[in-house]
């Protein structure tokens, strides 16, 4: 039960097919036998057949479609779904879920809208695992893999997990939270067959439990253990041990607490990792002086099937020249956490001609990203954080690199670039330059800044993007924006799904131009723009195909999402408020709306009100 | 365990963010009239006018270190909250970098350990979201489950001074709540009114009723010379 079941103007009513059977009856003619009950085995047969050829469908846009073809091909597609994915948990029920979908083995699940990761909505606003878990217990005892994002996960959730699902082989944890070590030890110690636990960007809180020392013991079947967001130390001794019985382990991302040195003794025992996090890559306080320095550049030399590198959390410059050696194999390096300069990076960046991914801070300036382009022909991603984040912060990164990524980096899909300074000039040499972009994602992070050159607005620069680069389906907007803008993205943003817009815009018109003008538009998120209900007003033929629709400190008044509300029985239309105000005048806050199967939910905390 | 995220949110000027010191929830500034932040230029103390000055009082402190580094500049610009849109872990491991370990405001958390005898999870809590020993309570029924607690007097407190009640109390409940406090001593929950237990506890244990009858006398003692 995807988002993309819904792709349709019309919200599903449930489901009423044409069956299939006055078919089969007319084609079995007048043969042998009662016509009821042969078209009854016709119908079985095919079924079987139908089976057999569907359990080979993967992707899940070619499954919706396969669904929606008859009665027959509904219920066998739901027979043979094993990847369950729902875009949106409050999107469907775990009833509904489980009720049509029989024999599933892997849930993909997706909770908060993404503007909740910046502090925009109070926290305990959902999207609580336990619900599902539960259900999941019941339903699909054979659940082997579990993928969550943004969802609010509990120790208790992880026992469950781990307890009522023998065969549980892989965790994913994106952007969680609502568990700590405590959870984790329980979960390592009664899964016996896991093979992947991914702990990424979660928040982990630290229970001072060990849970490292709660694998069990003999040969782990693990291939992938991550854990550098848990913010606690780790029982090194028992992680050594781990690795050393994981004969299996390809990738390995470890947390800050873990040493150089430490790292060394694990590189050795596992050289046949493919994705390695190297913690602090900084000696412990606690290294003597005199003690002999392990010949790390060794331990990166047996690694030979190195290819994605990350981590460097506390980094020592001076130690970087012990992964010289596998640069040359690198397809995707994370320096996002290493504050390095320019000069620093250089050495590196010219060996990896192979790189495709490449997170970076912007402390290695205009003239690092000149590096980077004179190198990286095969750059696929590119992200540049900001080490300092805020609007008035100095700005080592400008134009001058994004101009220079743009003529180096001609294979560029992806790129996120936070920085103070930007011109039209540059954006639209990018927009040339690099016709294959299907994510840009550009941050001026000074709020309605203009072209520091031409003191003009960017709208001409964002509509080259959306005129230029025609497989752009991820968009994020910033600096200073007029309607004209969205005008070019209503009329050019053809394949735009995925639009994020912060203190843009002048009038409802914008809004009006992007909710008529793009098509395939999905996820919507606003903040600090100056439309109002009139502008909500002129999306209502399109919101039942877009999975979510958010709008925080805009102009839009409660009567006016009323009004959506009441037009739209689908959908559920959230208004949030900060935790400690209380409800008082018409203005909203926060617009959180989204098209559901299942109506309101009902575990909403005090500052939602669902109309 | 969502508590934790209290300790992450960032106090600044109204619909500020930007620090690491701890925050009750974010402001933003639906109320702010928009137009107020077209002008770049604008010192921000004139654009405040109809923003809540009391959150001015209480956090101008953010602003100091800003303008202390460059006094040439113009005072920094309120930092709005998720602006950048960059997510805390990150914005907040690039500000430890320069200025150490992350310090909690004493004042506005009081995280302490709980642990129950045989349960497998040791838990954090932060004191400072009950007001009684009843929302307390509560609080720890929903997250041991099979941990109730006995109902107290009708200030929360037991009453120490008597002592076959106290006895009662003690081999009624399955489970009795204790704690550790100031002094290292490991006292019965309840003994002193709620502020002084919030202020004096520094982590809990529910242990076995009949195992807590040997906490009693030192309890009523400690009660009896304070009286």
């Amino acid at each position: 039960m995807s988002e993309d079941d819904e792709r349709q103007q019309c919200p599903p009513s449930d489901l009423e097919f044409v069956s299939n059977k006055a078919r089969n009856c007319n084609a079995t003619g007048s043969g042998s036998g009662h016509p009821e009950l042969q078209s009854v085995y016709l119908d079985q047969v095919l079924e079987n057949v139908l089976e057999n050829v569907l359990h080979f469908l993967t992707s899940k846009r070619d499954r919706n479609a396969a669904s929606l073809v008859c009665k027959s091909w509904y219920r066998v597609e739901a027979l043979t779904r094993s990847e369950l994915f729902i875009g949106n948990c409050y999107a469907v029920s775990p009833a509904r879920a489980t009720a049509r979908f029989a024999r599933v083995r892997a849930l993909h699940l997706k909770g908060k809208p993404r503007f909740a990761d910046f502090n925009l909505m109070p926290p305990d606003w959902g999207a609580h695992f336990n619900p599902w878990a539960l259900a999941m217990a019941k339903a699909y005892p054979w659940l082997e893999k579990v993928n969550l994002k943004r969802m609010s996960v509990t120790d208790d959730d992880l026992a469950t997990l781990a307890e009522l699902f023998l065969g549980f082989k892989e965790l994913v944890l994106v952007c969680c939270d609502g568990f700590g070590t405590s959870g984790l030890a329980i979960f390592v110690n009664k899964c016996r067959q896991l093979k992947v636990l991914d702990l990424i960007e979660s928040e982990v809180s630290d229970d001072e439990s060990d849970w490292i020392s709660c694998f069990p013991e003999g040969e782990s079947h693990l291939e992938s253990l991550i854990f550098d967001c848990v913010e606690c130390h780790i029982n090194f001794e028992a992680l050594e041990r781990l690795v050393a019985r994981s004969p299996l382990l390809k990738k390995l991302r470890l947390n800050r607490y873990v040493s150089i040195g430490q790292l060394y003794h694990l590189m050795i025992r596992a050289p046949q990792l493919t994705h390695l996090g190297t913690g602090s890559f900084s000696p412990s306080e606690i290294a003597g002086q005199g003690d002999q320095e392990p010949d790390y550049v060794n331990a990166f030399a047996a690694c030979k099937s190195l290819v994605c590198l990350s981590g460097f959390r506390e980094i020592i410059p001076d130690y970087l020249p012990a992964i010289y050696i596998v640069c040359a194999n690198l397809t995707s390096l994370n320096f996002s956490y290493a504050n390095i300069t320019a000069e620093q990076l250089k050495p590196i960046i010219s060996k990896c001609h192979k790189l495709q991914v490449f997170w970076v801070l912007d402390s290695i300036c205009d003239e690092g990203l000149q590096a980077v382009a004179a190198t990286c022909k095969e750059l696929r991603e590119l992200r540049v954080f900001p080490v300092d984040a805020r609007e008035d912060s100095d700005g080592p990164v400008s134009e001058v690199g994004l101009q220079a990524i743009s003529e180096g980096c001609r294979k560029l899909q992806s790129i996120l670039y936070f920085c103070q300074r930007m011109t039209n000039t540059a954006v639209i040499a990018m927009s040339k330059n690099c016709p294959d972009l299907v994510v840009f994602r550009l941050c001026i992070m000074g709020r309605h800044r203009a072209d520091h050159v031409t003191g003009e607005p960017m709208d001409d620069g964002f509509g080259a993007i959306v005129m230029n680069c025609k497989k752009l389906t991820r968009l994020a907007v910033s600096g200073l924006l007029t309607d004209k803008a969205f005008d070019y993205i209503g009329r050019h943003g053809k394949l735009v799904r995925t639009l994020s817009v912060a203190f843009s815009g002048d009038s409802d018109m914008a809004l009006k131009y992007v909710l008529e003008g793009c098509p395939q538009l999905q996820k919507l998120e606003i903040r600090d723009s100056p439309f109002g209900d009139a502008a909500l007003r002129s999306g209502l033929h399109h919101y039942y195909s877009m999975r979510f629709l958010w709008m925080s400190s805009c102009r839009l008044t409660r009567h006016g999402c009323q009004e959506i509300a009441r037009a739209m029985p689908r959908l559920v239309v959230e208004v949030i408020r900060s935790a400690d105000e209380e409800e008082m005048d018409d203005a909203v806050e926060i617009l959180y709306m989204y098209r559901s199967l299942v109506g309101p939910r009902t575990d909403t905390p005090k500052f939602v009100t669902i109309l | 365990m969502a508590n934790m995220l209290g300790t992450e949110l960032c106090l600044g000027l109204p619909g500020g963010g930007g620090g690491n010191e701890v925050d009750s929830s974010p402001r933003t500034t639906g109320k702010r009239g928009f137009s107020d932040t077209v002008d770049l230029k604008l010192n921000l103390r004139a654009k405040e006018t109809d923003m809540d000055l009391n959150k001015n009082l209480d956090n101008g402190s953010e602003e100091k270190p800003v303008s202390a580094k460059d006094p040439a500049k113009p005072p920094a610009k309120a930092q709005m909250v998720g602006w950048p849109p960059v997510r805390s872990y990150r914005k907040n491991f690039m500000a430890n970098k320069s200025t150490g370990e992350e310090s909690e405001k004493a004042s506005s958390v009081a995280f302490v350990k709980v642990s129950m005898d045989g349960a497998p999870y040791l838990r954090k809590v932060d004191l400072k979201m009950y007001k009684s020993y009843q929302e307390l309570s509560d609080a720890l029924a929903k997250m041991f489950s099979s941990f109730t607690m006995s109902n107290y007097g009708s200030q929360g407190m037991i009453d120490f001074m008597n002592e076959s009640k106290l006895m009662d109390l003690l081999n009624s409940s399955d489970y009795v709540p204790s704690y550790e406090d100031k002094d290292g001593d490991w006292m019965l929950v309840g003994d002193v009114p709620w502020q002084m237990f919030v202020d004096s506890c520094k982590r809990l244990r529910i242990m076995k009723g009949l195992e807590a009858i040997g906490l009693a006398p030192r309890a009523m003692e400690k009660c009896k010379s304070r009286a």
